[in-house]
């Protein structure tokens, strides 16, 4: 898996490139928790490039999403492919996150006041 | 070898409604109205291969029981959830009364659920037949005695005509039960549950309900894997969603369809059964979960297929 990220506003963008299953899902939580410590309000994570997310990987997810919660952030997904979308649905984690169609349309709705990408 | 369900629902006994009944009646003659239903055959076969399984029968609503049969004389059954009742009408409508029989039951742990059909185990108020109750779980005696008694139940275990035994086990050993090899398995689960490996003749079925799987637990996510290899069957506790169950519902026992798949596919199972269904979840919305199920299976497969179905009452599979 790999990652990039930059600060856009008070917001934080970061992608996730790759696979994310047991293997890596302990260095994909900590690098979206990091991220999100550097977030004022919100991190938007592009999926775009993610092509496979395992159980393990979506635990890590849960995990930064209530840590972010607590702390009053967001983590808002975006850009799914069509089978991240299918895997979200079946698990029901599409009923536990805010996932948007684009960067774009994430940004526009828990980070209004920061430029779009 | 068979595995044959008496009882597949998780947690407590959910019977169908009269107002769920009458839906599927009236869905199945909207559905039938041109389709000239003029026969049982014909109206059989519409039922069975025109509808849904949740439009045209039920999942059913008995709790945890299950019957291994290995083709001996003996009989062996896992837990005895309400589905016994049903699984011992059976056995005395095959054999009748007068004919003494030895029943092996497996039994993964002491929730009511698990064993509330033992007080209308019909074969225990039998002189002659012989009983034998194996778990892990330290408790279990004293649980199956403690509900037959006063004030739960009229009829004290003692007056019992049958021989009931009890047979601790421990985990990890080998058993010889009924002919059967059957070893058993720790797991997470609210007071402990236990899963049981059941082989014989060649075959092999897991039976692992109410079992709790962390997904970020390598160690025990490969335990559970080394347990299920090259499983024939594995009956799987899929009571909740993956996100529930890391979520609002982590630490209460159960695991989900995503996780079963995923376990199943590490272990090389054959077949994976969703069993201990949600109360809350009506027959279309099973229906809904088994399809989703299979389609999971279909994008995460990395070798070799991986079977899917969801357990109802009544289901057999011959492995």
């Amino acid at each position: 898996m790999a990652w990039s990220e930059r600060q856009v506003g008070d917001a934080v963008l970061a992608e996730a490139r790759g696979r994310i299953d047991l293997s890596n899902a302990d260095a994909f939580r900590d690098d979206l928790s990091a991220a999100m410590a550097k977030a004022k309000t919100a991190v938007v994570l592009d999926l775009s490039g993610v092509d496979y997310i395992s159980s393990a990987g979506l635990r890590s997810l849960m995990i930064v999403f209530k840590a972010a919660k607590a702390e009053g952030k967001t983590l808002a997904l975006a850009a799914l492919q069509p089978l991240l979308t299918e895997i979200f649905t079946i698990s029901r984690f599409n009923l536990v996150f805010p996932v948007f169609d684009t960067v774009r349309a994430a940004f526009g709705k828990v980070a209004p006041g920061a430029a779009p990408p | 070898m068979k595995a044959i369900f008496w009882g597949t629902r998780g947690s407590l006994p959910a019977p169908l409604s009269a107002k769920a009944v009458e839906a599927k009646i009236v869905n199945a003659l909207v559905k039938g109205a041109h389709a000239s239903l003029d026969t049982v055959e014909k109206a059989r076969a519409f039922c069975t291969e025109t509808l849904s399984f949740a439009e045209g029968r039920t999942y059913g609503g008995n709790t945890a029981c299950v019957q291994i049969e290995i083709g001996g004389p003996d009989y062996l059954l896992c837990d005895l959830g309400t589905g016994v009742r049903e699984f011992s009408l059976s056995a005395l409508a095959k054999h009748g009364p007068g004919k003494p029989q030895t029943y092996h039951v497996l039994v993964s742990h002491v929730h009511w659920d698990h064993i509330m059909g033992f007080p209308f185990f019909v074969p225990a108020f039998i002189p002659g037949n012989r009983i034998k109750l194996y778990s892990c779980h330290p408790h279990l005696e004293r649980a199956i005695r403690g509900q037959n008694r006063e004030p739960c139940f009229p009829v004290e275990f003692e007056t019992l005509s049958a021989s009931i035994e009890f047979v601790t086990l421990e985990p990890a050993k080998r058993y010889d039960i009924a002919g059967a090899s059957v070893t058993c398995f720790e797991q997470l689960h609210g007071n402990d549950s236990f899963g049981y490996r059941i082989e014989a003749g060649g075959k092999s079925v897991v039976y692992s309900t109410d079992a709790e799987h962390k997904p970020e637990n390598a160690a025990e996510m490969e335990r559970a894997a080394a347990f299920f290899a090259n499983a024939d069957l594995v009956i799987f506790d899929a009571m909740y969603s993956l996100a529930e169950s890391i979520s609002v519902k982590e630490d209460w026992g159960h695991s989900s369809n995503v996780l079963g798949v995923e376990l199943c596919q590490t272990a090389c199972a054959k077949q994976l059964c969703l069993f201990h269904h949600e109360p809350v979840n009506d027959d279309a919305r099973i229906d809904a979960i088994l399809a989703e199920t299979i389609r999971f299976e279909e994008i995460t497969r990395t070798g070799t297929a991986l079977k899917v179905c969801a357990a109802y009452d009544g289901m057999v599979i011959a492995l």
